[in-house]
């Protein structure tokens, strides 16, 4: 693990960095260089320009909560406070509602190629601002700026365009001849990915002629509020997009407001359940994407290096705080050794630190909540019995941190193997034949993802049609598009969000 | 003049009664037959492409600054051989080629010395007395390179006679044709009688990584380089279409490091063709950086076959030095 | 009943079992429940399913379910077609218990049944070909194959509806099994004869056993074990009232089951059975899976940095 500097170094005499004075030493264990210590790169600041506090976005306007209360928000990096957020209560929930009901007639009945146009724009506003968005989301979130530059901005656009093309096609979406939309959808969105969270909710929404109330993540408000800017800039009427920051409260009096008739919600499942039985005996449509525990099944005749990057990348992509994260690594016994040696070079390659510099792959946790929790879970594999092993890696002493970390000797017993962690923990586990492996990774309550990695044709669609997940990677992982359907099976919860198959949550069908 | 770029020893010093060297135990199996030799590289782990480029790419998208890339651009000047591998080679051109190599920037002498110019076998001599001194070392393409497409013992009548007139390294170019064709073993009994014939000079074994086309044949290709004694394993000749990519490279960068891994013993690797630009060589040690590892980034184990990034390498030096930007005429055109 | 006289032959009455891993038991309970028409003359004694028999027809369902999902596509239309033509062979069985069930002219019955018939010839046809409607492959932005199909949720707990005693059970049973769900079908309460028969038609139509199970008796003292049951994946509530609907919804929360609500009885929305039945129902109980694969070029390409 090598920590990336958020200081600038102290400068070397030159002669010391001169090459050549690295004489070979072969036999040695490797790793990246300390003389090629990469200077800190950090994004500027400067592109994004946070007010000192931002209100609700309530029928096209600003506004300060009913009852005036406000939260902070920090960076997880740092701590430091980047703002102070007005926190909706259930009176504004409901000014809010009454916003989004008043704006449906008109916006539903808009021609759907001028809603297409209002996405349209709305995907180009992104794309324009898409430095500004992802540094504001990595301060806001603590993600490494090379994801939000370079993965959640790009795929928050290609959403939006997405969505926009099929404003005035929805007849040809197999929904009937003249699907309708729902009504005012309230959205609830969780703190991982806020802007990408986001525009899974409102794309489709928005397309099919629904208005929105969304409430982001308490402790990502930002991106949503900038992105109700963005909502200005395109000329969308006021009250098509209602954005509501606040606390697991707001979100309750959202889903549980009359006059809502769509829920949506991203989260953990326990959350979930809470909102099916709010909206149980109700006419709210209701699509859940909750939690999972991926497995990711590496067998014996798998593309090795590959498989190692695709392992990384599945568990430590943002930190592990992904609902579909390969939290599980299912390796057969025959080559576990080998590859769990690969896996542990590659771990001392991470570069672990300032969210903001380009060259850092493992940014802050998202909050000192979620960080007690991971670390309480790891505590709790180690007390079981399982073997943890951590990268050597200095931690910034401020901010919310936790180095990649691996547990071995796992079994489908420890609570490591069962419960979501999400966080940038791996729990590795072996299997022996191709059943085996199937039957372990469908061996949980959860249903969303799970990765398949072997050179052989046949055994991918023979596995990938046993697991019971609603995405399976092979010879791959963690990739997305707008095109392709995500959620899951189980309780990684129900409907599917991307593609044709995700307007249906938000039509009348 | 400076000469801190040739100071530290170079690796393993050649032994001077170096003979052929034994293939590791652990292979002399695999190398018993055509068969078992098949068997062994058709076993090595399969490369997905996909995942492969990405990886390559992501590797790319690192932001190398400052003192980092202060070191980086001197670090691969160091490692550059400066090739000239044409028809209309002449003692002049070859002669300035060296005198290029020894002292790149002639505006500042702390420009680190190129590590060897690399020509055809009968401009070794002249090389040999352009670079006489200065550390640099002699490189020279053999087995009649590029195609390769020659007996072989008029292959291996091409490299005594670079080695006679002093070339440090050899330069081979495989039989992709037997490659190909699955004859592997022959691939493998021509690199062990170049090796012999190449005595001290130090070996390196160019795959033409374009014509063999998979990086599953690279992969294989890399490691029956390896078994069979090379010191470098090498892209390409810069003949072809598809010269050093970063896909190929890193995929080299992995075979060496799993070799040694295994082995114990280190190889080194040379991209040829195609990097012409300071941005894309750093992002190649980039690779070396954080595949390899440190063990590898320097001269005697990574090499840059190219000319023309030679003088973008400068330009950007001389950039960081004054802190205005350089142009094609204030380096020189050798 | 007219009394006994010479030349007049007895009726042998059938004694209706639940059908539950393909045999047919009665209620573990012991208990029955009298089974009236429509005018309350006594038609039959049916078993009063309990917990237990609600939970015994999870467990077969379960271990249905590999290898009916599993099954080819073209398979389960074979077997959904030829429960069609069994049920013809039955016509009249089945015109008379619907008849008595709901009081319906023998015309009005008879239409009934050849509409059941008919809906189990349509979901035969449908079982190869949802793949093709609902699944497909999707155009990434980048270099790999990326397919969606749909695939069955599980076992479906299914509340079947009052009436139409026949063509109402049929509807929401058969595009459950159609597309590789198994079924725990609660039959109507009150009208419950047409369901257990139902269950000898399945029983001689190549159905694995385990596929459907029949049970019979109180809807919410089987229903509610069912919905809080932690291995079925879904529920049907289209025999539910609005409280036992929101009652067994909430319940169903504990697992995140599906949840087909049932609709309205009258007004704007209500169910119209003989309605073309579109896909609604086919859909309802599908998961959808994406499948990734990297894809690439033949050959190593020229890209570089």
């Amino acid at each position: 693990m090598t920590t990336n500097q958020t200081k600038g170094k102290k400068k070397q005499e030159p002669a010391a960095e001169r090459p050549g004075t690295a004489a070979a030493r072969p036999g040695r264990s490797g790793g990246p260089s300390p003389l090629f210590a990469y200077a800190p790169a950090p994004e500027s600041r400067t592109v994004v320009d946070i007010a000192p506090s931002y209100g609700l976005f309530v029928d096209g306007e600003f506004t300060e909560a009913a009852d005036g209360r406000v939260f902070k928000t920090v960076s997880p990096a740092t701590e430091e406070v980047l703002s102070e957020v007005a926190r909706a209560g259930a009176a504004d929930v409901d000014r809010a509602v009454g916003a989004a009901r008043r704006a449906f007639p008109a916006w539903s009945a808009l021609p759907g190629a001028e809603r297409a146009k209002y996405l349209f724009r709305i995907a180009r506003i992104i794309q324009e601002r898409s430095r500004e968005l992802a540094v504001l989301e990595t301060l806001d979130n603590g993600k490494p700026i090379r994801e939000t530059r370079d993965a959640d901005l790009p795929l928050v656009a290609a959403h939006f365009f997405y969505y926009a093309g099929w404003a005035d096609k929805l007849r040809h979406a197999g929904f009937g001849p003249e699907p309708r939309p729902l009504g005012v959808a309230g959205q609830v969105i969780p703190w991982n990915f806020p802007l990408l969270m986001l525009a899974w909710k409102v794309a489709p929404a928005l397309a099919t002629g629904n208005t929105v109330v969304l409430k982001p993540a308490e402790t990502t408000p930002l991106s949503a509020l900038f992105f109700a800017d963005v909502c200005r800039q395109a000329g969308l009427p006021r009250g098509v997009v209602n954005i509501l920051p606040g606390y697991g409260d707001t979100g309750a009096a959202l889903v549980a407001h009359p006059d809502v008739d769509k829920v949506a919600f991203t989260g953990s499942t326990a959350v979930g359940k809470e909102i099916a039985r709010t909206v149980a005996g109700t006419r709210k449509k209701l699509t859940l994407e909750l939690g999972g525990k991926g497995a990711n099944i590496v067998f014996d005749d798998a593309p090795v290096d590959q498989a190692v990057e695709g392992i990384v990348g599945g568990i430590f992509f943002n930190q592990g705080q992904v609902c579909c994260a390969g939290s599980r690594l299912l390796v057969q016994e025959s080559i576990a050794d080998e590859l769990l040696a690969s896996l542990k070079r590659r771990l001392t390659t991470l570069r672990l630190g300032d969210p903001l510099d380009k060259n850092t792959d493992i940014g802050a946790i998202n909050s000192a909540e979620q960080l007690a929790r991971i670390t309480a879970l790891a505590e709790t594999g180690e007390a079981e019995g399982a073997e943890r092993w951590t990268a050597p890696c200095d931690l910034p002493s401020s901010g919310y941190w936790f180095a990649p970390t691996l547990f071995t000797n796992v079994t489908q017993a420890h609570t490591v193997a069962r419960d979501e962690i999400f966080g940038p923990v791996l729990s590795v586990l072996t299997f022996r034949t191709p059943d085996e492996a199937v039957a372990k990774a469908n061996n949980s309550q959860y249903g969303l993802s799970a990765g398949v990695w072997t050179e052989k044709g046949s055994r991918i669609l023979a596995v990938a049609n046993k697991l019971r997940a609603g995405v399976v990677w092979s010879n791959t992982f963690n990739k997305f598009d707008p095109t392709s359907p995500f959620g899951g099976y189980k309780e990684s919860g129900f409907g599917r969000e991307g593609g044709r198959h995700g307007l249906e949550a938000y039509l009348d069908v | 003049m400076s000469t801190t770029a040739h100071d530290a020893p170079a690796a393993p010093p050649p032994d001077p009664a170096t003979t052929l060297p034994s293939v590791p135990e652990q292979f002399a199996g695999a190398t018993a037959s055509n068969r078992a030799l098949t068997r062994f590289l058709h076993g090595l782990p399969g490369v997905d492409p996909v995942g492969l480029e990405a990886r390559a790419a992501a590797l790319g998208t690192r932001s190398i600054k400052t003192t980092a890339k202060a070191y980086a651009i001197d670090l691969a000047i160091s490692m550059i051989d400066l090739t000239t591998l044409e028809g209309a080679d002449t003692p002049g051109k070859v002669r300035s080629l060296g005198a290029k190599g020894a002292q790149p920037d002639p505006t500042d002498r702390t420009a680190p010395r190129v590590a060897a110019v690399c020509v055809y076998p009968d401009m070794v001599a002249t090389a040999r007395q352009a670079v006489a001194g200065t550390g640099i070392k002699v490189a020279s393409v053999a087995t009649a390179f590029p195609a390769g497409r020659a007996a072989l013992d008029v292959k291996l009548a091409d490299v005594r006679s670079a080695v006679a007139a002093g070339a440090d390294e050899v330069d081979m170019v495989i039989d992709r044709g037997a490659f190909l064709a699955g004859d592997y073993l022959k691939v493998y009994d021509e690199i062990r009688a170049v090796k012999e014939a190449s005595g001290t000079a130090r070996l390196k074994v160019i795959f033409e990584t374009g014509e063999l086309s998979t990086y599953d044949n690279i992969r294989r290709a890399s490691w029956l380089g390896m078994i069979a004694g090379a010191d470098f394993i090498k892209t390409s000749t810069g003949k072809v279409a598809v010269n050093a990519t970063p896909a190929n490279t890193l995929l080299m960068l992995e075979a060496v490091r799993d070799f040694r891994a295994q082995t114990g013993v280190q190889v080194g690797v040379k991209p040829a063709g195609g990097i012409r630009t300071s941005k894309d060589a750093i992002k190649f040690l980039v690779l070396v950086n954080e595949t390899a590892g440190e063990d590898w980034l320097h001269q005697d184990w990574f090499r840059f076959g190219a000319s023309s990034l030679l003088n973008d390498l400068l330009m950007q030096r001389q950039k960081l030095t004054t802190g205005r930007y350089s142009g094609p005429d204030y380096v020189t055109v050798d | 009943m007219s009394e006994p006289s010479a030349g007049t032959r007895l009726g042998v009455l059938k004694t209706y079992k639940l059908y539950v891993g393909g045999r047919f038991p009665r209620s573990e309970s012991g208990r029955v429940y009298e089974v009236t028409d429509s005018k309350g003359a006594w038609l039959a004694n049916a078993p009063r399913a309990s917990r237990k028999d609600a939970r015994d027809a999870v467990v077969a369902a379960r271990k249905a379910f590999g290898g009916w999902s599993g099954a080819t596509a073209y398979n389960r239309g074979q077997i959904l077609y030829r429960i069609a033509e069994m049920l013809e062979g039955r016509r009249e069985q089945f015109v008379r218990e619907v008849a008595d069930a709901e009081g319906l002219t023998r015309p009005k019955a008879a239409a009934q049944v050849d509409a059941a018939v008919d809906r189990w010839v349509w979901y035969a046809g449908w079982t190869d070909k949802v793949a093709q409607v609902f699944g497909g492959g999707n155009p990434v932005a980048g270099p790999y194959f990326n397919l969606s199909t749909p695939e069955p949720t599980g076992v479906v707990a299914v509340l079947a509806p009052g009436t139409p005693a026949l063509l109402g059970l049929v509807s929401v049973l058969a595009p459950v099994i159609a597309t590789g769900n198994t079924a725990v079908l609660v039959a109507g309460e009150r009208a419950p004869l047409p369901a257990l028969t139902l269950g000898e038609v399945l029983a001689t139509s190549d159905l694995p056993g385990g596929v459907v199970n029949v049970l019979s008796g109180r809807t919410a003292e089987i229903a509610a074990p069912l919905a809080a049951h932690q291995d079925v994946n879904a529920l049907d509530l289209t025999g539910a009232d609005a409280d036992l609907a929101k009652e067994l919804e909430t319940a169903a929360a504990d697992n995140l089951k599906r949840v087909l609500r049932p609709q309205p009885v009258d007004g704007p929305g209500a169910a119209d059975w003989t309605a073309d039945p579109g896909t609604a129902r086919l859909t309802a109980f599908l998961e959808t899976k994406t499948v990734w694969h990297p894809t690439g070029a033949l050959g190593v390409s020229g890209s570089s940095y």
